[in-house]
């Protein structure tokens, strides 16, 4: 029994009630915020340190022995996403106390922030299916509060969509956990693992795979399920579109990774083969969005749907270099999309308009903002010697050695495409002549570029840094291939 | 007010109806845990029975007699859940870990108490909360466009 590994949940969710009691006062709210986003951050490196020296912690809550009752599994990739989301939360605080409005900070929200981030972590650290869907319910209801906070028009449109989607995702998920309860009598992880391999995943069990695969697919935005992200995902402000872009679609990719690198693993020639064709769709289909827009921050929303394609890929190769990448360009394009949601927001805030075409020259006044953006750029393309470098590296390897020579490709030209994508904002938003004298504009970048530095600074050193964490990803990637580990984890008998 | 409604009797019958359902939702609370009831359940009583006081009286009377913000249950039902859970640590059991024993208290005599009741009476306070600002938030969206149509 360990009571650590409820803290990453714990902390924002009581976090998120003291904010409520003292929402009227906006200093304190702000203070509180801003210390206890350090805090969970500590606590989380504190408990990831703990996890990669002494294995996977497991807390089996109310002291229900481990099949029975709810288990909660602090294992190395729970860890090492948790400190991630939690990173982007520092960041994500302190560029909203310099652009949020007032009246949304009025309306809750950064307790609607904390419990975002309560259920985002809760969905990484659960060891139980049903209590994945319980987590994907609570990070859902925050990102309902947050989508409609302000009520814009095109706000309500989108949330209208955004809801329904979810909504039908999430009744398909429970009935899918249904299914899979009278089949196999189980919703604990480690145990649906065992009776999986018992049967050796027959007829059915393979269909509620699929099943299980298209929810996690609509909340991971994959090709044909992307549809109502972009637009959804950029009517919010900057911080709540950096908040989604960062970490929804991401706990989506992270469940696929759970349940078909533990659960499901016995036709891997029909369900993995399948991934890969969805991520060759996907990484095309995304890149084709993003090149076909204007809008700057449609395009960084766009940019999202080809990186969960390189994930896909990863998972459907499934060997242990694939998967090591998968789980480098989780990590970084968590930190990356942060980064450049918060850059596009910066720049749109200074020209006062979204339009590409109605921007120009921003390097002049401001060349702090167009260098990170820079950075940032060739980053997301993955060239070195940045985080996505390593990432793609890692899973295009891993797809030479199993011979899918069709996602290298697709990969490769994706990435060059992303390249254009992200560098037509660069050329013609920093470029050329300055549209606007510095009075004109229409907010200063003070204060808003430090969490950008800090996102980059991190993504720089999981590039040059990469000898250093290496080692621990592609530990957690050869546990992953081996789900004997996990299981003993949870279930010592 | 154009159309006054004779409602004498919807009003006299809610007066004593409302303490039939407030007292019956404290039984459900306390059923709980061992027979069908608990927190959820009870607190959708109560609300039932606010929201009956609501429909008789209307909008306005009530709020110049229940001076009490709902919204402000939610946070305190979620700190008493939330911190029953956390009161395991102290003992240094797992989270969420809940123990009972038999009491004998005085008047009511031997009874079964429970430390998930603690759990159970957050859960009653928030459902309470949430069923009255959803219900009341409408009922008042409503009440605004009437205004704005006369």
């Amino acid at each position: 029994m360990s009571n650590l590994a409820i803290l990453p949940i714990l902390l924002p969710l009581l976090t998120g009630i003291m904010l409520v009691f003292i929402n009227k006062q906006k200093t304190l709210v702000k203070v509180i915020t801003g210390i206890m986003v350090f805090v969970n951050l500590a606590v989380v490196s504190w408990i990831g340190s703990v996890v990669f020296q002494e294995g996977p912690l497991v807390l089996e809550a109310g002291d229900w022995p481990a099949p029975f009752g709810i288990v909660i599994v602090a294992d190395q990739l729970a860890m090492v996403l948790v400190i991630t989301t939690n990173l982007i939360a520092v960041a994500s605080a302190f560029y909203a106390f310099r652009s949020l409005d007032e009246q949304r900070e009025r309306y809750y929200f950064y307790a609607l922030f904390q419990l975002l981030i309560a259920g985002v972590s809760g969905a990484f650290l659960t060891g139980d299916l049903f209590n994945l869907f319980v987590f994907f319910e609570v990070l859902l209801m925050a990102s309902y509060g947050l989508i409609v906070l302000g009520g814009t028009k095109e706000q309500l449109r989108e949330s209208l969509k955004y809801i329904l989607i979810n909504l039908f995702s999430s009744i398909l998920f429970v009935t899918t956990v249904a299914f899979l309860y009278s089949v196999v009598g189980t919703v604990n992880m480690a145990q649906l693992a065992e009776r999986v391999a018992d049967v050796e995943q027959q007829g059915i069990l393979t269909t509620i795979a699929i099943l299980l695969f298209l929810v996690f697919a609509t909340k991971g935005a994959l090709f044909p399920l992307y549809f109502w992200l972009p637009r959804s995902y950029s009517a919010p402000p900057t911080v709540i579109s950096a908040l989604f872009g960062a970490l929804l679609t991401k706990v989506g990719v992270y469940s696929i990774l759970r349940v078909f690198s533990l659960i499901f693993i016995y036709k891997l020639e029909f369900t993995h083969q399948f991934f890969i064709y969805m991520a060759g769709f996907t990484i095309l289909f995304g890149v084709i969005g993003a090149l076909s827009t204007n809008n700057v921050k449609l395009i960084v929303a766009y940019n999202i749907i080809p990186a969960v394609g390189f994930m896909m890929a990863g998972i459907g190769v499934f060997s242990a270099t694939a998967l090591a990448g998968t789980i480098y360009y989780l990590v970084h394009d968590m930190i990356i999309k942060a980064a450049l949601f918060f850059l596009v927001g910066t720049m749109a805030a200074i020209s006062g308009t979204y339009d590409l075409r109605k921007m120009g020259g921003l390097i002049k006044h401001h060349p702090l903002l167009g260098w990170m953006f820079f950075i940032a750029a060739l980053a997301l393309a993955g060239l070195p010697p940045f985080s996505g470098f390593i990432g793609k590296f890692l899973l295009l390897k891993g797809a030479v050695e199993e011979d899918h020579y069709g996602i290298v490709a697709v990969g490769l030209i994706g990435s060059l495409l992303i390249l254009l994508s992200i560098i037509k904002i660069f050329l013609n938003g920093f470029w050329g002549e300055a549209r606007l004298a510095p009075e004109q504009e229409k907010a200063s970048e003070n204060g808003r570029l430090f969490p950008v530095a800090l996102l980059l600074i991190f993504t720089i050193a999981l590039g040059l840094g990469a000898e250093f964490f290496y080692p621990g990803i592609q530990g957690i990637a050869d546990s992953l291939v081996d789900p004997s580990i996990y299981i003993d984890a949870v279930i010592k008998e | 007010m154009k159309n006054v409604t004779n409602d004498l009797i919807l009003k006299t019958a809610t007066t004593i109806i409302v303490f039939l359902i407030l007292g019956f939702s404290v039984y459900l609370f306390f059923a709980g845990h061992n027979a069908p009831g608990g927190g959820f359940i009870g607190g959708l009583m109560t609300s039932g029975a606010f929201v009956l006081l609501y429909i008789a009286y209307g909008f306005q009377t009530m709020n110049r007699v229940v001076k009490i913000d709902f919204k402000t249950f939610i946070p305190i039902g979620l700190t008493i859940a939330v911190l029953s859970g956390v009161g395991s640590f102290l003992y240094g059991q797992p989270f969420l870990s809940h123990t009972d024993g038999y009491f004998h208290l005085p008047i009511i005599g031997k009874a079964h108490l429970a430390t998930a009741m603690i759990f159970d009476l957050g859960v009653y306070f928030t459902v309470i909360g949430v069923t009255m600002t959803i219900i009341l938030s409408i009922a008042k969206d409503e009440g605004e466009q009437v205004e704005n149509a006369e």
